[in-house]
């Protein structure tokens, strides 16, 4: 049957029969992009291995819970971890609220007007500027500006700077995608504008919103030069008890100590890589169960 | 009713056999989109209780023409609307008029199924709860479900996810969805083209049962729908109200030839 088909096809004239160089065309893309995944892969594969044979040796209770020190082997990360902690809750508590509520205002409320495309195209372009420019931001307004000083909110003010674009940038696209018709269905029950984003435009967008919180809390999570700009201490015997307090953070750590020449301390900076990855998989993790969930549910 | 004709009835002022109680009355309606015009100066009113079809080729403006009655034209950027709607005499987009209250009385079920993506009780009870019913909310939604021939076929699903209805059932639960607000009038559009011939009779069986308790309207495709559901019929071409007038008039005895050959399909 499918032979007779297949002349059938051949035998319509005005085509040309270029199936086969098609479907090589089609075999040839998937191979290159499979390559080129499996190429990543690999090369992330390999730093991971190279950073745990150098770390590994180290991760223990007490490189967690000792504050920083001269010596390799009374070195720990505390400090360092509990300034990171910090720093993460305080960016989410400022950045989720602000930049979803920009998304929902930007996409839901505001008028389509040519002040709307210009402020759509400037917050994709604030996404692209370099972390640094957001640090010497930081210092201006935040450390010196409002006399925030070198504590934990002026990097957290800082750092949702950085990542707002990010999160304005996912939320939209995932308020976006919630089909129009859902809208005017409620609408035409008689609700406001704000009932029904509130009720159907968040939750249905939701997964995607967290999606991209998470990959920006990433970022921020990594993030070093803005910090260091904005006078992060690099040495800190003591946790961070406030907003106020001054603090370090885990890529300060890390820079710190990858800077020194003992080897010891590249180890030591390894091993502090390795709690920074997984903080960042429990993050991950947590996100993608939660979206399970929450898609679950509106099946 | 048994109106008298007049061969002029686009042109009339007074439209013939005028309902004895309109609830909405266009007047001189135009509407476009960013200056494109879509609808026509179209006149004639809507009779309480009854079922008015709006028929005419695609494209011809109903959808906005029936859009523009609950005001959801107004998330349409750039559209425009000359003329007047009076509804129960007062003019629908005057500026004493609030579009949500309005929405709230003027219910529309749409053409494509859109249920939300929650429970099939949540989908019903919404609309009630944000507007501040505070019947009991279950018996509503019984109640809504039953008006909408829907109740026996998910009684026991309740509070499953509306997306696991057929496209059909969801349609219906749009209906009962529309319905549990106790609408003054409820707009239709196109609500059985996604349909397969038995929903569709479901649904035109509902029709005739809303029929007592609310005003409806219904744009539809299907000249069998329209002359067997509807009482008054209006027929658009190009965004001009070509004729209106008693179903059976328009069906049997049209006034004007663009009419005689849409409704017998020699339409070209
Ligand atoms: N949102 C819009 N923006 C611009 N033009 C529109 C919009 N919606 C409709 N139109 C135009 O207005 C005219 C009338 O459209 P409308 O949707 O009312 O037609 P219709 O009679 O409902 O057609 P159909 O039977 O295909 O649904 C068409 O020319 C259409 O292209
Ligand atoms: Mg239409």
């Amino acid at each position: 049957m499918p032979n007779s088909e297949n002349t059938n096809l051949k035998k319509t004239g005005l085509y040309k029969d270029n199936i086969q160089t098609r479907r090589r065309i089609a075999a040839l893309f998937q191979y290159f992009c499979a390559l080129v995944t499996w190429t990543g892969v690999f090369l992330l594969a390999l730093l991971l291995y190279q950073v745990s044979v150098d770390g590994i040796q180290w991760l223990d209770m007490q490189f967690l819970s000792s504050f920083p020190s001269r010596f390799p082997y009374k070195a720990g990360i505390k400090s360092a971890l509990v300034g990171t902690f910090w720093l993460i809750t305080l960016i989410a508590i400022i950045s989720i609220p602000v930049g979803v509520a920009t998304a929902l205002y930007l996409h839901e409320f505001s008028r389509k007007g040519r002040i709307h495309k210009l402020i759509q195209l400037n917050i994709s372009n604030l996404a692209g500027v370099p972390s640094i420019v957001y640090g010497i931001i930081g210092l201006t307004i935040f450390v010196r500006g409002l006399a925030l000083e070198r504590s934990l909110i002026s990097g957290a003010l800082t750092m949702s700077l950085l990542i707002l674009p990010v999160i304005i940038i996912a939320s939209r696209e995932a308020i976006q995608a919630v089909p129009m018709s859902t809208r005017h269905a409620a609408f035409a029950l008689g609700a406001t504008r704000w009932q029904t984003a509130w009720a159907h435009v968040l939750p249905t967008a939701f997964p995607g919103i967290l999606t991209g919180v998470i990959l920006a809390l990433s970022r921020a999570i990594g993030e070093t030069a803005p910090l260091i700009m904005i006078g992060a201490l690099t040495y800190v015997a003591f946790l961070p008890e406030g907003p106020m307090d001054s603090f370090t953070a885990l890529p300060i750590q890390i820079f710190n100590w990858v800077s020194r020449p003992q080897e010891e301390f590249h180890e030591l900076a390894a091993g502090a890589i390795i709690v920074l990855l997984a903080v960042l998989l429990i993050m991950n993790a947590t996100a993608i169960y939660i979206r399970h969930k929450t898609e679950q549910k509106l099946k | 009713m048994n109106p008298q004709t007049t061969p002029e009835a686009s042109d009339s002022e007074n439209p013939i056999s005028i309902p004895e109680n309109s609830v909405l009355d266009l007047q001189k309606v135009s509407i476009s989109y960013s200056g494109n015009p879509a609808v026509n100066g179209v006149s004639f009113p809507i009779a309480e209780h009854k079922i008015t079809s709006i028929i005419g080729p695609s494209g011809c403006g109903k959808s906005t023409l029936l859009r523009s009655l609950n005001r959801m034209n107004d998330f349409v950027d750039g559209v425009t609307l000359d003329g007047q709607i009076l509804y129960m005499g007062q003019d629908l987009y005057g500026n004493d008029i609030d579009p949500v209250a309005l929405r709230r009385r003027i219910g529309m079920v749409f053409q494509k199924p859109n249920p939300f993506p929650k429970s099939i009780y949540k989908n019903v009870a919404w609309g009630p709860s944000i507007n501040g019913y505070i019947g009991s909310m279950d018996e509503l939604v019984e109640q809504s479900l039953v008006q909408a021939a829907l109740w026996e076929e998910v009684k026991d699903r309740l509070h499953e996810s509306a997306l696991g209805l057929s496209g059909g059932q969801q349609q219906r639960l749009c209906i009962a969805r529309a319905l549990a607000m106790s609408p003054d009038i409820l707009l239709m559009d196109e609500p059985c083209s996604a349909l397969d011939p038995i929903s569709t009779a479901h649904i035109e069986d509902l029709l005739f049962e809303l029929k007592s308790n609310y005003t409806i309207v219904i744009v539809t495709h299907n000249m069998q729908q329209a002359s067997r559901a509807s009482d008054y019929t209006a027929f658009l071409e190009l965004g001009n109200l070509i004729e209106f007038g008693t179903t059976r008039q328009i069906f049997t005895v049209p006034q004007q030839k663009r009419t005689e050959e849409y409704v017998t399909g020699r339409f070209g």
